[in-house]
């Protein structure tokens, strides 16, 4: 019979995390030291029929409570610093990471890479490299979970959140759903398959599919219509797009926006609600027409003209 | 009229006539406005309500014992947690110190003859139970799988479920709480008996006062916040709906609003029980009086603006999370202060363990041990990790169980003699106490660990490695549910052949005390008069009077 | 006092303990109501400023006039309200009656307008569902127009509860059951009526106001 304790630390951030895990197990052992040892005594004491001296004692009382105010206080600052300078690591992913995207489902996760794979339910990921996953759900709240890696990210519907590890440790470790989302919800979970960075090359170069994500994202931006506006040398003036991602963002209303997943979402969905400074708001809504994992698509395709410099236009 | 004079209540017509004896029909106790008979009608009804969800429990455990799903179908575990949640909370731990011991005993311990708004006490009970049986009925006709938190939009659009009768249900019992919060609020503050001033009252009235303003004012937040998805649902769209712009998260942020203070309702008025105990039993006037008191406010204030921490991966900004970290480690410092107190106040008494002390100190350990655990969940960083897992649930019962449950218990069996007329039989008490301690500290202390290794919580299948962990789970539920049949079992047999208690068996302060047990139906004879401090024991006086007994 | 003698419950010590425990209990009870509201005012709030031109835009498609003359009836009947609890403090009954039926009466003109308002949302197709049209410009009018059906209709509801309560009133009054000590109901169904007007006063310029300077 095993009795675990400990989930593998798989990821970088894994030995922070359980290092305060550790602090906090030992700060909740001492307390309970200071409060438990002198309660034993004083039941076995003070316990009646025994002959002790009761008269009571002579403290001013406010100094014994100012101590056990004033000084709880302070180890749960130092705490709290300690838990959200990690925390703030944990939210902030680096900006060499690389992206993968993730869809939820009822039950299921889907999940593609920038070089077009696509998996269900597992994750395969190079070691030493930051990850970073851009993910969404179709229907309900999911929460894409890897205990191994000691993250967990809750995944909605409507917007784009992300999530970011650091794998070290080759091997193959749990994803779970940990929102809970209707029937099969304990059917929803996986593996995160971590690989060394030539096995994982090997193994996206085995299953290359024929294009990759922007490319599947360019042939839907002429597909769908979008390239007659936001490219060459339309009739119609729309803003372009080439060098936009990752850069702020005039609005007609004054406001300024950064060009990020969010904003490019939002302007494929929701046109008329953020217009760019100059232009007519003449954009139609792709809302209905365009799945979860087109509009990704099609967003690694805009975050791949990000990188290019915008053509000198009249 | 002359206020501060104290006006005879006419004479009984028979001496022994008490308010169990006032009235034998059905009726009678239907259509009572005796605050002492309402706390009864409430005492009934929880416990019905805590044998169904147990029940609940007892089958979960057992489908955990084994890795796949294969006792119930995964949709009907999914029932079963849900119905598990909502009863516990609403139906069970809510009301159970206030509406029962507080009703009972706020008005005696003040020296009133009832509480302010009879009739509202009443009314507060059949909405209760309207909301109770909707909730049941919804049930028994197919079940709700949401979870108890409801999150849309699975609530509102994709359970196939009785959401809406489940939640109008809830919304019922909402006005039942808040009836309950406003009758007590305003009995504190009008039905005082002469000279019982705010610094003269028991820790149990300003626990009761601090979980009254928390019932009032964040209750009808859930209220609405519960209407809104039920017009959602009804209607197919609404404002948590992520198609029509509309944010799901911001349901959380309401419902949280309510159900982080719902926290407070459940755990201040296990204070206040375990604020009475302490002192009686260890025969000393409780340390830091006035602190305990400005605890209890504390808490109910800082509980109004911690209630983002539920929410650290859901979506909401990193600043925000951080704001709610550091005030969720700051509300764990007055529940803090309340331990140190008790601790201290045993500090040369003179102790003894009768059955209540046991669930007080009981109390005390576990609620000490779940308060820790908090701060492991406040911790922004170990929160991601272990959030919606075994580890939150593992905390939460050992706050809620290990807290309130143990404090009602405790609380039952202090004032059973006061309620009935009757004493149990101590040793079996004595051991009913001690098997629920132990189960419950197997059932839930393997449930950190296997928190913290990643197991999910609302799994109806899980990996294999957890199995260990649950294995011992369900042996600890299997010894909890001996400890709470037991109880069940004494009392009811104590109601006959108890021997006779008498006006106070425990040597115990407290106006309470000073009338007959079972109290008659307007509480005292004559208005009482307050003269000095609560909890006015003396442990040499108790030691001299031991051994005079002795020889 | 005959009267006062019926009036005080078996459980108050005096009539002036009772009536500090009633009008207590009312103050509370609006505090609640108030929290009740206030989840609303909260969604709008925040709904408002993350989609601040539909927001704009969509409040312009409400009827300021009928809004208006809402505010007027409304803030007239708080007077006419005040007047009866003035009465009924003198103990005059039968101006009780006369000052609470003008505030029924006004409460029913503000249901009126109301459902007039509601109606030509309905025919404009203003009603978030299936009829709705989209409002160019303004994606989340639907949410809205949603939060303004809800605020709105749970303030009607309570106003409607109020010509329940104050009918009560006057068929009290007519019956001769207050005097110069005992008139708590009167004041605290009062209290009741000043609060369904401050809400309003509230909704006023959220719905209708706040967007229309330009």
């Amino acid at each position: 019979m095993r009795f675990p304790l400990f989930p593998d630390q798989a990821s970088t951030l894994a030995p922070k995390v359980d290092e305060l895990y550790f602090g906090l197990t030992l700060l909740s052992a001492i307390m309970m030291a200071i409060i438990f040892l002198p309660m034993l005594y004083f039941l076995y004491k003070y316990r009646r029929g025994n002959k002790v001296d009761r008269s009571p004692l002579r403290i001013p009382l406010w100094k014994i409570e100012v101590t056990w105010t004033v000084i709880p206080l302070l180890i749960v600052f130092g705490f709290y610093t300690w838990a959200a300078d990690i925390f703030f690591d944990q939210e902030r992913p680096p900006a060499e990471a690389m992206d993968i995207t993730v869809i939820g489902k009822q039950w299921m996760w889907k999940i593609q890479h920038p070089e077009g794979n696509r998996e269900i339910n597992e994750l395969h990921v190079p070691t030493g490299r930051a990850v970073r996953l851009i993910m969404t759900s179709q229907d309900v709240i999911h929460s894409f979970f890897l205990p191994a890696f000691r993250v967990k990210q809750d995944v909605l519907p409507g917007r784009y959140v992300t999530e970011w590890f650091q794998p070290t440790k080759v091997g193959t470790y749990h994803l779970f759903c940990a929102e809970y989302c209707g029937t099969s919800h304990s059917g929803m979970v996986g593996h995160v398959i971590v690989m060394e960075p030539a096995d994982y090359e090997e193994w996206l170069r085995v299953g290359k599919p024929a294009e990759t994500m922007a490319q599947s994202g360019e042939r839907l931006f002429r597909e769908l219509g979008c390239s007659g506006c936001h490219m060459g040398n339309s009739q119609i003036r729309a803003p372009r797009l080439e060098g936009l991602f990752g850069k702020p963002v005039p609005l007609a209303d004054g406001q300024i926006v950064m060009a990020d997943e969010k904003y490019i979402r939002d302007s494929i969905l929701l046109p008329q609600s953020q217009i760019a400074a100059g232009y007519a708001p003449v954009m139609p809504t792709f809302a209905g027409h365009i799945s979860e994992e087109e509009l990704l698509q099609l967003l690694l395709y805009i975050k791949s003209l990000g990188l290019k410099q915008p053509e000198e236009t009249r | 009229m002359n206020e501060t004079e104290a006006v005879p209540v006419p004479a009984p017509a028979e001496v022994e006539e008490n308010y169990l004896s006032a009235g034998h029909t059905v009726r009678s106790w239907l259509l009572t406005t005796d605050h002492k008979r309402i706390g009864l009608l409430y005492l009934f009804s929880i416990i019905f309500f805590f044998a169904i969800a147990a029940v609940a429990a007892a089958i979960m455990r057992l489908e955990l014992l084994t890795p796949p799903g294969d006792l119930v179908l995964s949709a009907t575990y999914n029932k079963l947690f849900t119905l598990h949640g909502v009863i516990m909370v609403w139906f069970f731990l809510i009301p159970s110190i206030p509406n029962v011991l507080g009703n009972f005993l706020i008005p005696m311990m003040i020296g009133a003859r009832d509480v302010a708004f009879p009739k509202l006490n009443l009314l507060s009970w059949y909405l209760f139970m309207a909301g109770g049986l909707l909730a049941l009925h919804a049930i028994i006709v197919g079940g709700v799988d949401t979870g108890w938190t409801f999150y849309t939009p699975y609530s509102s659009r994709y359970s196939n479920t009785h959401t809406v009768e489940m939640a109008l249900g809830i919304f019922l019992s909402g006005f039942a709480s808040i009836l309950t919060g406003l009758n007590f609020i305003i009995t504190v503050h009008e039905m005082r008996a002469p000279g019982l001033t705010w610094f003269r009252l028991p820790l149990f009235i300003w626990s009761h006062y601090a979980t009254s303003l928390i019932l009032v004012l964040a209750t009808p937040v859930l209220a609405i916040t519960l209407l809104l998805m039920m017009l959602e649902r009804i209607w197919g769209l609404g404002i948590f709906d992520p198609r029509l712009g509309g944010d799901p998260v911001l349901f959380q942020h309401l419902f949280w609003f309510y159900s982080h203070p719902a926290v407070y309702i459940m755990i201040l008025p296990s204070m206040a029980v375990v604020s009475e105990l302490i002192p009686c039993f260890s025969r000393k006037r409780i340390f830091g009086y006035k602190f305990i008191a400005f605890a209890s406010m504390a808490i109910a204030v800082l509980g109004f603006v911690v209630w983002g921490h539920h929410m650290f991966v859901s979506g909401q900004s990193v600043y925000a999370g951080m704001i709610f970290s550091i005030l969720s480690f700051i509300v764990a410092i007055p529940s803090g202060i309340k331990v140190f107190n008790w601790t201290a106040t045993l500090h040369r008494g003179s102790i003894s363990f009768e059955t209540p002390m046991l669930y007080a100190l009981g109390f005390i350990g576990l609620f000490s041990l779940g308060g820790l655990t908090g701060l492991f969940l406040a911790a922004l960083a170990v929160d991601v990790h272990v959030t919606d897992t075994y580890f939150v649930v593992a905390h939460f019962h050992y706050i809620m169980v290990g807290g309130t449950v143990l404090a009602f218990m405790g609380g039952i069996h202090f004032w059973w003699p006061k309620i009935t007329g009757r004493m149990y039989p101590e040793k079996l008490g004595q051991l009913a106490a001690l098997v629920t301690f132990i189960g419950f500290n197997l059932t839930f202390f393997p449930q950190f660990v296997m928190g913290y290794l990643g197991m999910p919580r609302r799994y109806h299948a899980y990996a294999p490695e957890f199995q260990i962990y649950h294995v011992l789970s369900t042996a600890g539920a299997t010894i909890l549910g001996v400890g709470y049949l037991l109880p069940v079992i004494y009392l009811l047999w104590s109601l006959r052949h108890g021997k006779k208690a008498g006006a106070n068996p425990w040597g115990a302060t407290g106006l309470e005390w000073q009338t007959p047990s079972p109290p008659p139906v307007h509480n005292f004879a004559e208005v009482p008069r307050v003269t000095g401090e609560p909890y006015d024991y003396s442990p040499q006086e108790e030691e001299k009077k031991a051994e005079d007994d002795h020889a | 006092m005959p009267e006062t003698k019926r009036a005080l419950a078996e459980h108050f010590e005096t009539l002036e303990q009772q009536h500090q425990a009633a009008w207590l209990g009312m103050w509370t009870f609006l505090a609640t109501e108030i929290m009740f509201f206030s989840g609303l005012f909260m969604g709008y709030i925040i709904y408002r400023h993350t989609y601040f031109q539909s927001f704009e835009i969509a409040s312009r498609h409400t009827n300021i006039i009928y809004g208006t003359v809402n505010t007027a009836i409304l803030l007239t009947s708080s007077l006419t309200m005040a007047l009866g609890v003035h009465a009924a403090q003198e103990g005059r009954n039968k101006a009780v009656v006369r000052y609470i039926l003008i505030t029924i009466l006004f409460a029913a003109a503000f249901m009126v307008v109301k459902g007039a308002e509601y109606y030509e949302h309905f025919k404009n197709h203003e009603i978030p569902g299936q009829a709705f049209h989209p409002i160019p410009q303004a994606p989340q009018a639907v949410i809205f127009f949603y939060l303004y059906f809800a605020m709105t209709g749970l303030h009607a509801v309570h106003v409607m509860v109020g010509i329940g309560v104050l009918s009560v009133m006057a068929w009290l009054a007519a019956r001769q059951r207050f005097d110069r000590v005992y008139n708590t109901p009167v004041e605290l169904a009062g209290l009741y009526w000043h609060f369904v007007d401050i809400v309003w006063i509230f909704l006023y310029p959220l719905i209708y106001l706040i967007d229309r300077h330009t």
